[in-house]
């Protein structure tokens, strides 16, 4: 039988399930990071929240929207694999699962499922359980390289705890928390540091950045604006000030800002759709970081900056448009 | 050698699948039968001037254009008129065609037949619009603009740019490829032709990168002609559009709604240039034209010279189709038509005839947008079809105008590359129907 | 301490005064008059605004049957209402109610999946529109019925459902209330409104095939070919392009088993007692 279809008959060889992939290819070296510096602890936390998420995903559609099970395209992977980078890796399983069900249930299936969530799963996901139970989600184990069940497990605070710390003391303490330890650069850039299990190496994160890049899977215009504007900021700062605080190569290897930047920010549903608005969105998302690292009660401010901006996406979708061909400035009669 | 130019938004790198660049163009032969459709072009169709049992030849008129937009339409062979009725036609609508049986090979006297190649350009600017205007050229790359109305620039409107259209940036299509490759002289002396009717001194032939012979055929020639120059466009899709074209080469955008002679522009196909030299040269009105055969499920792609009217199974028989065929696609596939009728005629606008395998035709299984915004970014034209598709869907065409659908040159860029697979050219399609259909 | 609280309870205050004052001006200053004839109508209208009845909404319905004198009340008339919703109309404006008679969607094709079997396949956005405009249907028949169900998406009172069985669109007669929207939204324009008939007796063409009878047999089972034969029935039916009209003033009741019997094909559709329809 002949088949008839509408123009055109050719089709690219991305689909959603591609991009996905590669996706969770680029956050592959970030897993392998967090189990060097974690261990076991770590994996046990990434199955479960990779397990719930899909599970949960898979009940949703088949028990409540009773429509074939949408888990097949791996965005619930993605979405399991950035919620556990946002924990600390000592996290209880049942409460790795809560956090499963807030980012599934709640912020993504209840809106419609893949496309139509306003709010990053992952991010409301975290954001729950850190407003729930405080303490588990600020006990950072320190990180020991390649020792898998990490026995003697001993707290450490994150480099942007210790950074709040010096902004509320005097100089004898922030003297004390210097000697007490800011880590050195190169220890932040390969994750050597106390903090969620996949925002803490640089140097993986970036590496996923680079192949979601060459990929083509994102535009670099969001993490680029995000940590300029971010950067700028301190930068600004730090030089009229010259307080520690504000060192911007500091602040921007510690916590969870290039997780955010790289692979929060940059999700394509809740973020804006043109090159325009991604700027928008970016700058915004940086200023806002910049202002809840340092003049909020908290220490981070990745996630909350991120929901926020979200929810001004569909306002910069409507104003933010690419431009006409044929219209606009580059219009010039000659 | 000029940079390799090419437009700046959008645009995508669909495989190309140019297997027959290297095949010689051949005579299809003439079939025992022609169905000639009576409109091959956009605007009125032709008036019919010849009944049931007339005898006509090879180049005689059989259909007089009706009113400005229309063109004249030509036998391409000799023998008698069977049926003057409506047929079936590619789409399975049935449109008025007429129908010859084929007694011989005689052509009409006026026509040169010999091979030389007439370099003298000897008819003045208002001859050569008005032989254009009686061999029923069209613009022949698949829009099928009536050239006449092109080439006769309106009083008030100024020209400076002639561009020939070498792209052909379908994939599988290679009919202006070997043209170039083979008839360079001709095309670039039909360049010179437009030139003098434009008034103008200069011609840009562009040709794509992956053209390297045709590119290379056409330079030697332009050499010895002043005013003629090739220009080489990168490989992109749709860099042959008529729009995006002018950008590439000239820098200038046409704006919303108004035509290329607006920024001092004329396109015409390089197929369209070959066939206004037979005509204006060789006295030769356009009733054959170069066609693919092509395809994953023919064993011997080809390119033929083919009358129009021909039925497309007259040629697909020459070519070694597979058995499973799923497909048959008049143009190229982006945007191309599918047909359903293996009897539908040639016509002037058909560049490629292409078969597809039954296990290459998949419908593809469409999934939620994810806000992915590739539509965004290959949409040449700086649209949002995503946002399109979501008005059209909820029946608010109004609202779908108001962000530019009908700027929409469907070339379908954004189908070819959601990765939900969402029809988005079919929703800006619907939506340029629904909204000319309101006024 | 009570100084606070009585600081802040003045300051609420104060706002609280200077906002109504504000919104008492705006209220006077943007006040609409209210007409409460038009009102009161627009309140027994269905609220579909369907535009059926010629005006733009229900709103606008109600504003024209208010202004009307009782000569152009009677050119007014709201189909989904029907004689009722006009009845109650005519009696708050003290006019005569005009008698209308219910009338009801048809779908002028029989080319269901056993009359006229899927020649090809179609791929693409499922919508009679687009795909009229790319090819034939998957039936060949260039007048039938596309079976891709626009009708059924855009019909305001989800009166139209697609049969799985014959893949044809049906219309509920009771939820129909031929406001006329799928007779704009159809490409080959296979539905008319006709009335209802007494007791659901009606008798219709169910065919807008326009081609010469082979070539429309080759395509669909149930075609009109133009034969003629009905118009030996009834004088009133008319061949036109072969294709016959049975014209809505021709007796159901009287004609319609007969004209049903003598068609060829079946493309004459005649309900019989019972409301039931192919």
């Amino acid at each position: 039988m002949l088949k008839v279809s509408t123009a055109p008959h050719f089709y690219s060889p991305v689909d959603t399930r591609s991009i996905m992939l590669n996706v969770i290819i680029a956050l592959v070296p970030a897993g392998l990071a967090a189990l060097v510096f974690f261990g076991l602890n770590a994996l046990i936390t990434m199955v479960t929240s990779v397990a719930g998420c899909v599970v949960m995903e898979y009940l949703v559609c088949r028990y409540w929207f009773k429509v074939p099970s949408t888990t097949s395209d791996l965005s619930a992977v993605i979405t399991g694999l950035l919620l556990a980078y946002n924990l600390p890796c000592n996290m209880p399983v049942w409460m790795t699962l809560i956090g499963c069900f807030v980012a599934i249930v709640v912020a993504k299936m209840a809106f419609g499922g893949i496309g139509k969530n306003i709010f990053n799963p992952a991010l409301v996901g975290r954001v729950f359980l850190f407003i729930s139970f405080p303490i588990q989600m600020t006990t950072w184990l320190k990180p020991k390289i390649f020792d898998f069940l990490n026995v003697d497990a001993s707290t450490s605070a994150t480099t942007l705890t210790l950074l709040k710390h010096i902004d509320s003391s005097t100089s004898a303490t922030m003297l004390s928390a210097k000697e007490g330890g800011l880590p050195q650069y190169w220890d932040m850039f390969i994750g050597n540091v106390g903090g969620s299990m996949g925002e803490v190496s640089a140097a993986a994160l970036l590496l996923g950045l680079l192949w979601m890049l060459y990929k083509k899977v994102i535009t670099w215009h969001i993490p680029f604006f995000y940590v300029g504007t971010f950067f700028m900021l301190n930068f600004i700062f730090w030089l009229s000030t010259d307080s520690q605080v504000f060192d911007p190569l500091t602040q921007i290897l510690s916590g969870g800002l290039l997780l955010g930047a790289i692979f929060m920010a940059t999700d394509y549903t809740t973020s804006p759709m043109s090159v325009k608005g991604k700027i928008f969105f970016a700058v915004g998302c940086g200023v806002l970081t910049f202002v809840i690292r340092n003049y909020s009660s908290y220490p981070e401010g990745v996630s909350f900056a991120i929901l926020i901006m979200n929810a001004f996406v569909p306002l910069i979708d409507m104003t933010c448009h690419s431009r006409i061909f044929g219209t606009g400035k580059k219009q010039k009669e000659k | 050698m000029s940079k390799i130019k090419t437009f700046s938004k959008g645009g995508i790198h669909p495989q190309k699948y140019k297997i027959t660049s290297d095949v010689p163009i051949t005579d299809a032969g003439i079939p025992d039968m022609v169905v000639i459709p009576v409109r091959q072009h956009i605007g009125a169709p032709a008036k019919i001037l010849v009944q049931k049992g007339d005898k006509v030849k090879v180049g005689t008129l059989i259909a007089d254009a009706d009113g400005v937009v229309s063109a004249d339409v030509h036998s391409s062979v000799s023998g008698e008129v069977t049926k003057v009725e409506d047929a079936e036609a590619g789409s399975g609508y049935y449109e008025k065609m007429i129908t010859i049986k084929v007694e011989g090979d005689e052509w009409e006297e006026n026509i040169d037949r010999s091979p030389n190649v007439v370099r003298e350009i000897s008819a003045s600017p208002e001859e050569i619009i008005e032989i254009v205007k009686q061999s029923g050229i069209v613009g022949m790359g698949g829009a099928g603009f009536p050239t006449p109305i092109k080439v006769d620039v309106p009083s008030g409107k100024k020209v400076d740019c002639l561009i020939i259209n070498g792209i052909e940036c379908e994939p599988y299509l290679t009919a202006d490829d070997r043209l170039m490759q083979e008839c360079a002289e001709q095309i670039v002396i039909g360049a010179k032709i437009l030139n003098k009717a434009l008034g103008i001194q200069n011609a840009i032939i562009a040709i794509d990168e992956n053209k390297p012979k045709a590119i290379e055929a056409v330079q030697k020639i332009t050499r010895s002609y002043v005013g003629v120059n090739v220009q080489v466009c990168a490989t992109k899709y749709p860099q042959g559009a008529e729009k995006q074209l002018i950008a590439a080469v000239t820098g200038r955008e046409v704006p919303p709604g108004c035509l290329p002679i607006d920024v001092h522009c004329v396109v015409q196909n390089a197929g369209t240039v070959f066939a206004v030299y037979e005509a204006v040269q060789k006295h030769k009105p356009l009733f054959e034209r170069v066609v693919t055969v092509s395809g994953d499920a023919v064993n011997n792609p080809a390119n033929f010279r083919v009358r129009i009217g021909t039925p497309a199974s007259f040629l697909i028989a020459k070519v070694d189709p597979q058995q499973d065929v799923g497909k048959m696609i008049f143009g190229g596939p982006m945007m191309g038509t599918a047909a359903i009728n293996k009897e539908a005629p040639v016509t002037k606008t058909t560049s490629g005839i292409l078969l597809l395998k039954q296990t290459s035709v998949v419908d593809p299984v469409v999934s939620a947008c994810i806000r992915c915004a590739t539509c965004l970014d290959v949409c040449p034209q700086g649209l949002e079809p995503f946002a399109i598709a979501n008005f059209v869907r909820n029946a608010e065409y109004q609202e779908a105008k108001k962000i530019h659908v009908l700027d929409c040159i469907e070339c379908g860029c954004c189908s070819y590359s959601c990765p939900a697979r969402i029809p988005l050219l079919d929703f800006c399609k619907l939506a340029k129907y629904e909204i000319r259909k309101k006024k | 301490m009570s100084s606070l609280i009585l600081y802040n309870a003045l300051i609420l205050a104060a706002i609280a005064v200077v906002a109504a004052v504000v919104l008492y001006f705006a209220a006077k200053k943007f006040y609409v008059k209210p007409n409460v004839l038009a009102e009161e109508i627009a309140a027994i209208l269905p609220q579909a605004n369907c535009g059926a009845c010629g005006s733009a909404g229900c709103q606008d319905f109600a504003n024209k049957c208010a202004a009307a004198s009782e000569e152009d009340f009677r050119n007014l008339y709201c189909p989904v209402g029907g004689k009722d919703v006009m009845a109650k109309i005519a009696q708050k404006l003290g006019y005569q109610a005009s008698s209308h008679e219910k009338t009801v969607a048809v779908l002028r094709c029989r080319g269901n999946c056993e009359n006229a079997p899927d020649k090809v396949e179609y791929i693409g956005l499922k919508s009679c529109r687009l795909a009229s405009r790319v090819f034939v249907g998957k039936t060949g028949c260039p007048n039938g019925c596309l079976r891709m169900g626009d009708c059924v998406r855009n019909c305001p009172f989800g009166a139209i459902e697609m049969d799985p069985k014959t893949g044809l669109p049906r219309v509920d007669t009771e939820k129909c209330t031929s406001c006329g929207t799928c007779v704009g939204i159809c490409p080959r324009g296979l539905y008319e409104i006709r009335p209802v008939g007494n007791n659901g007796v009606r008798v219709y063409v169910a065919c807008n095939n326009q081609q010469k009878g082979a070539l429309a047999r080759k395509n669909c089972k149930a075609a009109c070919i133009g034969c003629m034969k009905c118009t030996k029935v009834c004088a009133d039916v008319t061949v036109e392009n072969n294709l016959s009209y049975i014209p809505t003033t021709v007796d159901a009741e009287q004609y319609g088993a007969e004209l049903a019997a003598n068609c060829p094909t079946g493309a004459i559709i005649y309900t019989g007692k019972s409301n039931e329809q192919n």
